[in-house]
């Protein structure tokens, strides 16, 4: 039956997903920034330190549960449930490669990439409920800061996506995907198969998309939401055990998430000339988590009102220049 | 049968919490259960084949309207949480003109012999939507983008400070 | 028995009615807005349910929906505006306390 398929499915995503983005997510992350600062990282657990997830999460998972005391505790329990559930549903439209005679994606809906924005902005209301039900003035403000930067950067995240939509007529990304087969020289980022002026709205529809994901996903450098010498741990303060490994596994499967949707959508999803496809979208996934994580070792902090002045000043008209451009030029 | 099944579900969905938003003694628990009310209403955009509707309620109800409601209610007295009295004295005039109005409308509803046609929507909502709105609709897409924008103008100079 | 026009048209009343004794009940300014927000989803599934039922070869009922939806979020935004500057003068939102004319 449709509906047991459905729930199978699911269950496998979420499975697979919150093993490949937590576990390696957090061991690349450490393992990345040691070597841009100069030293080794994790190399006492297992292999080259391979096993190091494994045991914090074993770590996280028998730490206590605690429950400040003002606190209002429904709404302080479904938060993290919030944040992770829509980081990972937002992998539904994905599209990994051909295998198996078919390609693999949980389900090919026709507003796949109007999904993947609504399940962005359900994310910013489980920050604000978690930062409010904490009782707790340093994860109040760091709610609201995160909640009021990602709603400003959503707006140039959905005018860079507005770029391959007008070169690919469709909202599909199996569909986008599929028009950029043939030769490197057909990805989006490089103009599509039409002329070559379209290569400089998709290079800088790219650049704001990836500008735009680094802050939705809260890293550095926006992460003044999360900063450790100011607001303690920002909107998580109060959040102990498997409620903080929940809020870290929705945070890195949104930024898994939008470095695959840059992959499928700029880069030419699993087109590639010698490997099977699935292994070509994995690499370019990977290429594009290494640059977050290496932008996030390279560039100080912004501050609030510099980080606000950028979105709204800076990439929304550019957004709406780059939207003008494209669809002049297309025609 | 999966559609009725799916239609109950997505209605008490709708339903319930929307009850706990215009009874709920705590403010910020009333507006939390805005957000699984609008969800419900999404999904039975989705029953209809309204996918574009669908998909553009989630993020402008649930993701920006939910939160604005949210960030008031935190940035003015109801963010304390104490218990004042949240209902008015008008309960009872309350009841009597909603519940009345309520079934005056189900009574109109099941009456009418509404002229239904069978047919499919187009294929591709994205693009009819699109096509009429450029074609047919231009008067309202336009209009209402002068809307949004005198109303964003307008939203920043009243909740601007006094310096 | 299949899924008709009724079924939503009903649910659209009750969703109505619900937003309709929130209006009329509620002291709180941002509770009030919450029911005015519910009656304007009420008579979104209207329209989707005719355009669904009744003409499926436009979408009409969609492209109305679409502009509730955007006056909607423009008269929330407003409307919450007025509440924060309400606030800021007045200290209070509860609108059975705010019945004079000069403060």
């Amino acid at each position: 039956m449709e509906i047991l398929k459905a729930i199978v499915e699911t269950i496998l995503l979420f499975t697979f997903l919150a093993v490949v983005t937590a576990m390696l997510g957090v061991y690349l992350e450490r393992k990345i920034s040691g070597w841009i600062q100069s030293r080794l990282g994790p190399k006492h657990v297992g292999p080259q330190g391979l096993l190091q997830t494994i045991a914090d999460t074993v770590k996280l998972l028998q730490k206590e549960h605690i429950t400040p005391l003002n606190a209002d505790v429904p709404t302080f329990n479904v938060a993290p449930i919030l944040v992770a559930v829509a980081g990972l549903l937002a992998w539904m439209i994905i599209p990994f490669g051909p295998a198996f005679g078919r390609i693999i994606m949980v389900r090919d809906i026709n507003i796949g990439l109007l999904f993947f924005l609504a399940m962005a902005s359900l994310i910013v209301i489980g920050i604000l409920l978690g930062g409010w039900a904490s009782n707790n003035k340093y994860a109040l403000l760091g709610g609201f800061r995160s909640a009021s930067q990602m709603i400003s950067y959503e707006i140039p995240l959905a005018l860079a996506l507005m770029v391959p939509i007008m070169m690919a007529g469709t909202l599909s990304t199996r569909a986008i995907v599929e028009a950029q087969g043939g030769s490197i020289r057909n990805w989006y980022i490089f103009g599509g198969p039409y002329e070559w002026y379209l290569a400089i709205p998709g290079v800088i529809a790219f650049a704001v998309f990836i500008i735009a994901a680094t802050a939705e996903t809260n890293r550095i450098p926006f992460d003044l939401p999360e900063a450790e010498s100011e607001l303690v741990a920002g909107y998580f303060s109060e959040y102990t055990g498997m409620r903080f490994a929940l809020f870290q596994l929705g945070e890195y499967a949104e930024a898994f998430g939008m470095s695959a949707l840059a992959a499928v959508l700029f880069l030419g999803g699993w087109h590639g000339p010698v490997l099977p496809g699935i292994v070509w979208f994995l690499i370019k996934m990977f290429a594009l988590v290494f640059l977050l994580m290496w932008a996030r070792w390279t560039y100080p902090r912004l501050r609030l009102d510099q980080l606000l002045n950028l979105s709204w000043k800076g990439l929304v008209p550019l957004g709406f220049l780059l939207v003008l451009v494209t669809g002049w030029m297309l025609v | 049968m999966g559609e009725l099944a799916a239609f109950i579900i997505l209605s008490a969905l709708t339903l319930i919490p929307a009850v706990v938003v215009v009874t709920s003694g705590n403010v910020v628990r009333a507006a939390m259960s805005l957000i699984p009310s609008f969800l419900g209403v999404t999904g039975l955009f989705v029953l209809l084949g309204a996918e574009f509707v669908a998909g553009i309620q989630i993020l402008i109800y649930a993701g920006a309207i939910a939160v604005l409601i949210l960030f008031v209610i935190m940035l003015t007295e109801g963010g304390t949480g104490l218990a004042i009295r949240q209902l008015n004295e008008q309960r009872l005039p309350g009841i009597v003109v909603a519940g009345a109005l309520t079934i005056g409308l189900v009574v109109l509803v099941l009456r009418t012999a509404w002229p239904l046609t069978a047919g499919t929507l187009p294929a591709s909502n994205v693009t009819a939507i699109g096509t009429a709105f450029l074609t047919d609709f231009i008067l309202a897409f336009e209009i209402s983008s002068l809307v949004l924008l005198v109303s964003l103008v307008g939203a920043l100079v009243i909740a601007r400070k006094e310096v | 028995m299949t899924v008709g026009l009724t079924h939503y048209l009903v649910v659209a009343a009750l969703l109505f009615g619900l937003g309709l004794y929130g209006i009329l009940t509620r002291r709180n300014a941002v509770a009030i807005l919450m029911g005015i927000e519910l009656m304007l989803n009420a008579a979104n599934i209207n329209l989707v349910a005719f355009n669904r039922y009744v003409a499926p070869a436009a979408v009409a009922g969609h492209v109305f929906a679409l502009v509730v939806i955007t006056l909607a979020a423009c008269e929330a935004a407003v409307g919450l505006a007025l509440v924060m500057a309400v606030y800021r003068n007045l200290e209070t939102i509860h609108v059975d306390e705010i019945n004079l004319m000069k403060w």
